[in-house]
């Protein structure tokens, strides 16, 4: 059982995060609202708990590594990168603005901290499985967290990862599924069923577990469990709700990229208060 | 010097040559070792070959993993996979965030004479020249291939490199100096220019003769490197002479003959010829020199191109 008061912190940290996304859209522009909320308990596990990092030193090379696959839910990563101190706080404001940091999608050449080129769904895992396979053979002990998001099972190459993952036993390899079961179109089950996913992951050899992805405790409880495991990579199927959080946006297909009226904007601030 | 050199046994020599003077070059294989001759490469080095199994786009991503943790990362395969079939993976996960990624596109053109359309690559240029922070290099002969491999070694970002499937006449000696980005003047000419990449050098060279016996003068450009093109020499080319047939073993759509005509119509230089793959796809032979007499890539029809441009001017 995870330890009450980091329970509490990391809830707190949970919540920076939410509004950070909220605040990155605001009332005058768009963005993945839904998606981007629905990781922020995993994301502020990964950054305020579990990472090896250096924010002072963003290519420090003992760090471990995150990679967003569902790169478009950048924005809950943003929020901690900015609350960390990688990215200056004034571009919280400037989402999608020309020459701005925060881009639509991670880009590494722009923005201190993002780890690789993602947001092309499918792609991610299989970085992390180069990251990991090149840690490795340098006799590095830093350890790689991949988020990749249901519908993005979709994608043929995540299996092609998965396949590798497991063959080259890579157990310095974490990864989560938002398993919120909604996409840009509608439920995952009508685009393209997925279940059972547990099974999947596991005939593929990995090691499952599966998780409330909004429980902090079960996070914590979770990556404990990973780090003890051996010779086979971690899947954590975290089941999410698209928009946690705001209200008005959970579990609706439609803020999966939306805008807020200021009138919503000021309800989801409240909200998150 | 052989006369004739198998490209691709030079290419799996060069990378163990690289291998043996830098430890942080791994090589990827996506099952065609064999063909690519990375086999020669994991025979020295098994820890530093990783064998993804028939998956190319899952091999680009793990190859940008390896250069984003400190490796220089080659991955192999057939052109028309390598390029086709993980283009995508490769515009994202490698070219965008400029990585030191090597791909190598084996049984480029028509090289793969055999096995026909499917695995005969005639758009691999033109898709990776494209791609913003990719360099493109289209060796001639194995002694080029072994220094091209060098240099893009040496380079830190990503490379595509197109290897043919067959021995190659031998046009260079051992004290040649490949310069990445800079055309070589094969033969020196006032009339007309023959710019060709990779397999198709030799054949200009060839045309060259013929020319000259009807009194023809050519000039053969050897474009290695079509990104970034040497466009100094592409156009004192269109200066000094009536025109340039470019020659390649490629669709003539997006690929040497599009990046000479792109250079040379910016700048109002006159004709530009393309002799190549008549954007068609390819089909099996069971002999070479048929397939490319077949679309025209002969020294007899790039003689014969020349002429009919000097005969407009």
């Amino acid at each position: 059982m995870a330890d009450q008061k980091l329970v509490q912190e990391l809830e707190e940290k949970a919540k920076t995060i939410r509004r950070g996304i909220v605040d990155m859209i605001g009332d005058a522009r768009r963005g993945h609202l839904g998606g981007s909320l629905s990781i922020a308990d995993i994301v502020a596990v990964l950054y305020y708990h579990t990472m090896r990092l250096s924010p002072g030193d963003p290519t420090w090379e003992d760090r471990d590594r995150f990679l967003l696959s569902k790169g478009h839910a950048a924005l809950a990563q943003y929020a901690a990168l900015i609350d960390l101190g990688y990215i200056p706080q004034e571009e919280m404001y400037k989402l999608k603005d020309l020459g701005s940091m925060t881009q639509g999608h991670p880009d590494m050449r722009k923005t201190p901290g993002i780890e690789a080129g993602t947001g092309s769904l499918g792609q991610g895992l299989s970085v992390g499985v180069g990251m990991a396979l090149g840690l490795r053979l340098a006799g590095k002990d830093s350890r790689v967290y991949v988020i990749i998001g249901d519908g993005e099972l979709n994608e043929g190459q995540i299996w092609e990862a998965a396949m590798a993952a497991a063959h080259y036993e890579l157990d310095n390899l974490v990864a989560f599924v938002d398993y919120n079961g909604l996409q840009a179109t509608g439920p995952t089950k009508e685009s393209m069923g997925t279940d059972p996913l547990p099974d999947k992951w596991a005939a593929f050899g990995w090691h499952v577990i599966n998780i409330d992805g909004h429980d902090i405790g079960q996070i914590l409880d979770a990556l404990e469990e990973a780090a003890t495991v051996r010779k086979q990579p971690v899947m954590i199927i975290a089941k999410t709700v698209k928009g946690k959080g705001v209200s008005f946006a959970e579990n609706v297909a439609g803020y999966h990229h939306a805008a807020m009226t200021t009138e919503q904007y000021k309800q989801a601030l409240a909200e998150l208060a | 010097m052989a006369d004739k050199m198998e490209m691709r046994e030079c290419y799996g020599q060069a990378l163990v040559e690289a291998g043996r003077e830098n430890e942080k070059i791994v090589v990827l294989e996506a099952d065609l070792r064999k063909s690519t001759m990375g086999e020669l490469f994991r025979q020295e080095f098994p820890e530093r070959l990783f064998e993804v199994g028939i998956a190319e786009q899952n091999m680009i991503g793990m190859a940008a993993g390896f250069a984003l943790t400190g490796w220089t990362a080659v991955a192999n395969s057939f052109a028309v996979f390598a390029s086709g079939r993980a283009f995508e993976q490769i515009r994202q996960s490698i070219a965008l965030p400029r990585l030191n990624v090597k791909i190598g596109g084996s049984s480029g053109g028509l090289t793969d004479t055999g096995d026909g359309a499917t695995h005969q690559s005639i758009a691999d240029l033109a898709i990776m020249r494209s791609l913003p922070n990719m360099t493109v290099l289209c060796p001639a002969d194995g002694i080029e291939t072994k220094q091209a491999v060098q240099a893009m070694l040496e380079l830190d970002g990503p490379v595509y490199i197109r290897i043919g499937r067959i021995e190659a006449p031998t046009l260079y000696d051992e004290d040649y100096k490949f310069e990445l980005g800079k055309i070589v003047v094969m033969r020196p000419g006032e009339d007309v220019t023959l710019a060709a990449a990779g397999t198709m050098v030799g054949v200009a060279l060839e045309a060259a003769k013929l020319l000259a016996k009807d009194g023809i003068d050519a000039r053969v450009l050897n474009v290695h490197t079509l990104k970034p093109l040497d466009e100094g020499a592409i156009l004192a080319a269109a200066r000094e002479t009536a025109g340039i047939v470019t020659v390649e073993e490629h669709n003539i759509i997006g690929g040497l003959g599009s990046a000479v005509a792109e250079v040379v119509s910016a700048a109002d230089g006159g004709p530009v010829v393309r002799v190549g793959v008549a954007d068609v796809f390819g089909q099996s032979s069971n002999c070479y020199e048929e397939l490319l007499a077949a679309y025209g890539l002969t020294p007899e029809n790039v003689r014969s191109k020349a002429r009919s441009l000097l005969q407009k001017k």
